[in-house]
């Protein structure tokens, strides 16, 4: 079987699957319970000055049949007292030394950073995670994602807290920003050992339409939340890649954002991270997720021949090349398999209203035929297609050799 | 037999049309969007209505992510069976009646074609997730490889106690090999999933009847019985030997052992109430026979489920209730049997004098039971019975403590997975036994 052992930036894990700083964190009792299930790792509920949360907090997004395809929070950093949650913290890591144990913290002054890292060192936890990341309540107060955004302040804290740690330091990042690369350089200048990323995205998930009141509701009230689950990996793997793919970025990446299955953990991998972290599916599922995790990666890197996780780091983040090195003359048409296809007419309906007007019927049959000399290969009726693999896109050899958009004609600059 | 009142063998490709699986495997496509509709449920329902407690939500989650293998793996785990269980149990009364789509009036989730669909992948792509435990030294015996045999034996065999299976008929199984009905569960299915199990490394000595227990206590650290059920009950009416008569048992053993390519009368009569009487019914309706089921009790009364009884029905399996046979009619060959009408009190019956009539038939099947194996059992010493069923401590210890039993010889006639759930935590109970707990 292979190898899931981890070493992100000196911190070692049985597995790369941590849960991420939230909720499923709040407490030693959860977080051992997610070590007997499996997690190789935990990310603590971030640490700060005590806070005061609000009731009620989340609110989701379903779609069609499917419960929280998003999740929406109000809610903060711990609420429980530093001296509690630093007794618990001891409890865990001496009952499970082998699992990675790290604390999000959030603080003001240097003097908070630093009493805090002492203190924690002391217990012998794993490393640290710095959240720059919320982007509700404490941002108001000049934490989290207000510092996320702004670079200077980033490499400022980071190395407040560079120069007291002796254990590994990730930094949080907040997808908030426009160039996720300006946050994750800072970092890296304030001397972190990594980051993670993706934080939660400022969302108002929908409106009660019977109180016209946006949810969750407070008293009648509300106030913009972090938006995370399902609906957001497309976004993280995006900033994920662009760090893997950033030259001068060169740490290591922890990935975080809609992860549920091994599948969506592979993809993480496949984009360049070192381990994965999970909140959303396990606020849905419980802890015992992680068996699929666990049994799917590694049944996927048996089957390709692959001994560690790490020999899939980075695969495909290789391939996400920028538009103007893509190949202009490669070309691909859609093909229908009669054999599968259930008439539905879902695919001529999207081509002939919403693309190209490339799919026809025939007078006496209800399968739709491709017209290949017009289909421009977009993929849409393949998207619809309600039946597995029944529209496949199917290459046409041209025989031409690779043209990228500097040298194509039709480009303004070209001579 | 006057040759117009039995029909002849149907052709081999009318046969597989009719005996088509009542559940076929899954297409890929289906096991994606019927697993996605399992909302993983905690402590969940259907997990504790398995006999074998298969962690069920779990592997539809695996089934959902396509990692078929791990949902293999996790099925295999608590029961090596589960292929078989997956075709031939009766869900909507175990998983798939527990599950909490009930409460919203939508359809189960079908539990029992998942469970087929990742475990034949897995057994076709003999992909293995066990192997033989370092070798204890002790030396195993277990009678029958009925699927209480088979799961013993495996389960022995993971903990590295060295283990020689006897069993009395040609081919092992049990009845998953002769008894159940061939569109659930056919003879490739059995060899295929019976090469696939004992491959682990234990021995099945088939054409072996096991008389005598003197020579095997001898060799034998410990003996696990897995006898399962004996023959067809009599029913104790004048003309039970005349020729076209059978028990329920014998003829299906005989329809599996012969591949299907068996001849049933034109009008065949059926005695019984219960899930064997069902099989038997359909499947001589399905080479062909007109058939009727005559039973004693009302259909309230009986002990086939539901879901056998609509099957039935669906094959033009006609039902007489509230009626019993007193004399099956004819000279060398069976022509009718004479019936009587019954009043039910309570649960007393009472025949209807007077109420006689004459049903003429070509075939008629007794499936009112299987006798038990008493004498047996009364041949090894110490075997205490209840109702001519040994009876067993939670260790699946009888009270000689040398032998170990499970299966239909336990608990009167249940079903496979009570058979596989007693062979696995029997062969606990056996090494418990054996290593005097020493294992840590
Ligand atoms: C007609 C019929 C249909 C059924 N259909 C279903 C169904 O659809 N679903 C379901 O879940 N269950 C069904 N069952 C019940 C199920 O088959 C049994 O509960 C199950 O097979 C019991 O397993 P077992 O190992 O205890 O016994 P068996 O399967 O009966 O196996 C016992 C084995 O021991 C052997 N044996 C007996 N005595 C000796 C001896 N002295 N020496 C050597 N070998 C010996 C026998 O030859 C046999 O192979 C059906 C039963 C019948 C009769
Ligand atoms: C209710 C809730 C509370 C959270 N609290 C924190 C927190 O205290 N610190 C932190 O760094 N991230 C926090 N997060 C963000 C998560 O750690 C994670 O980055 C985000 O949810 C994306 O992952 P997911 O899609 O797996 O949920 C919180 C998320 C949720 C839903
Ligand atoms: S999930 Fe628990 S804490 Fe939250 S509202 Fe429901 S019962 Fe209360
Ligand atoms: S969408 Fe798919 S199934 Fe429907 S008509 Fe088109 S090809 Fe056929
Ligand atoms: S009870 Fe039904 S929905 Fe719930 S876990 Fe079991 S199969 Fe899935």
């Amino acid at each position: 079987m292979a190898n899931l052992e981890t070493n992100f930036a000196g911190i070692k894990s049985p597995n790369p699957f941590w849960l991420a700083s939230a909720p499923p964190t709040n407490t030693g009792y959860q977080i051992m319970n997610a070590f007997r299930a499996g997690w190789g790792g935990a990310v603590w509920k971030t640490l700060g000055t005590p806070i005061v949360n609000v009731s009620s907090r989340y609110s989701a997004v379903s779609y069609k049949n499917n419960k929280l395809m998003g999740l929406n929070n109000i809610e903060l950093i711990t609420d429980r007292s530093l001296e509690v949650n630093l007794k618990e913290i001891k409890e865990v890591k001496e009952k499970f030394p082998k699992n990675a144990l790290i604390i999000s913290m959030m603080f003001e002054t240097k003097e908070e950073w630093h009493d805090c890292i002492i203190r924690c060192e002391d217990l012998g936890v794993d490393g640290f995670e710095l959240n720059y990341g919320c982007p509700h309540g404490m941002c108001e107060r000049g934490m989290g994602s207000a510092v996320g955004q702004n670079p200077e302040v980033c490499e400022r804290i980071t190395s407040w807290v560079t120069e007291k740690a002796t254990k590994p330091v990730i930094v949080k990042l907040t997808p908030n920003v426009t160039d996720i690369s300006k946050p994750a350089l800072a970092a890296q200048r304030g001397g972190a050992n990594a980051v993670s990323l993706i934080n939660t995205i400022n969302s108002v998930t929908g409106i009660n339409l019977t109180t016209m009141e946006p949810n969750p509701t407070v008293a009648g009230q509300s106030s913009h939340g972090g938006y995370c689950g399902p609906a957001v990996k497309p976004i993280a793997l995006n900033m994920l890649a662009e760090l893997t793919n950033n030259p001068n970025f060169k740490l290591p990446i922890s990935g975080i954002g809609g992860i549920e299955t091994w599948q969506d953990a592979t993809e993480f991998f496949l984009m360049g991270a070192t381990s994965v972290q999970v909140c959303t599916a396990v606020m849905h599922y419980g802890f015992r997720i992680v068996t699929d995790l666990i049994s799917g990666v590694s049944n996927y890197l048996d089957l390709n021949n692959m001994k560690h996780v790490t020999d899939l780091k980075g695969i495909a983040a290789k391939k996400l090349r920028k538009w103007e090195e893509l190949d202009l003359n490669y070309k691909v048409i859609a093909h229908i398999d009669p054999e599968k296809c259930i008439s539905c007419q879902l695919c001529y309906i999207a081509c002939e209203d919403g693309a190209h007007q490339s799919i026809a019927l025939l007078p006496d049959s209800r399968i739709p035929i491709i017209k290949e000399d017009t289909c421009v290969g977009c993929n849409l009726c393949s998207l619809v297609c309600p039946v597995e693999s029944c529209i496949s896109m199917v290459e046409v050899k041209t025989k031409k050799k690779k043209l990228v958009w500097a040298n194509h004609p039709a480009n303004p600059a070209h001579i | 037999m006057p040759d117009n009142s039995w029909l002849p063998i149907p052709k081999e490709n009318i046969i597989k049309e009719r005996f088509a699986k009542t559940k076929p495997i899954m297409t890929p496509s289906e096991a994606v969007v019927e697993s996605s509709r399992c909302i993983f449920c905690h402590d969940a329902p259907c997990i504790n209505a398995c006999p074998t407690s298969i962690d069920i939500p779990m592997f539809i989650r695996q089934i959902m992510t396509k990692n078929t293998t791990g949902a293999a793996k996790t099925i295999f785990t608590q029961n090596i069976l589960g292929k078989s269980c997956g075709q031939v149990c009766p869900t909507s009364v175990l998983c798939e009646g527990a599950c909490v789509y009930h409460d919203l009036n939508e359809k189960p989730i079908d539990i029992g074609r998942l469970q087929a669909y990742a475990t034949e992948s897995a057994i076709d792509k003999n992909i293995r997730f066990f192997e033989k435990g370092k070798s204890t030294g002790k030396k195993v015996a277990i009678i029958g490889a009925g699927p209480a045999g088979i799961a013993c034996a495996h389960e022995l065999t993971v903990l590295g106690h060295e283990v020689t299976i006897f069993e009395a008929n040609k081919k092992p199984g049990g009845l998953n090999t002769y008894g159940v009905a061939p569109y659930k569960f056919s003879n490739e299915d059995a060899s295929k999933e019976l090469k696939y199990i004992s491959e682990i490394g234990f021995k099945i000595k088939t054409n072996s009847p096991v008389k005598e227990v003197k020579k095997l206590e001898k060799e034998f650290d410990a003996i696990f019985i897995g006898t399962g059920l004996g023959s067809s009950r009599k029913i104790n009416i004048p003309g039970e030997n005349l020729k076209g008569v059978f028990g329920a048992t014998e003829f299906i053993h005989n329809l599996r052992a012969k591949e299907l390519k068996v001849s049933v009368g034109k009008n065949v009569i059926v005695i019984g109430g219960g899930n064997t009487a069902i099989d038997a019914a359909v499947e001589s309706s399905l080479l062909g026979a007109n058939v009727t089921i005559i039973y004693r009790r009302s259909e309230k009364e009986q002990s086939a489920y539901n879901f056998e009884v609509e099957h039935a029905k669906k094959h033009n399996v006609k039902f007489m209730y509230l009626t019993s046979p007193v004399e099956i009619l004819g000279k060398g060959n069976i022509t009718g049997v004479k019936c009587i009408r019954n009043k039910l009190k309570k649960s007393e019956i009472i025949p209807q004098k007077g109420s006689e009539f004459v049903v003429s038939c070509d075939m008629l099947i007794k499936a009112s039971g299987q006798k038990k194996m008493v004498e047996f059992f009364n041949s090894i010493s110490k075997i205490k019975l209840g109702n001519g069923k040994i009876i067993v401590n939670k260790d699946f210890q009888t009270t000689n403590p040398k032998y170990f039993a499970g299966g239909d010889c336990i608990n009167g006639g249940k079903e496979v997975v009570n058979a596989v759930a007693n062979g696995r935590d029997a062969a606990h109970g056996i090494d418990k036994f054996l290593i005097k707990n020493k294992r840590k």
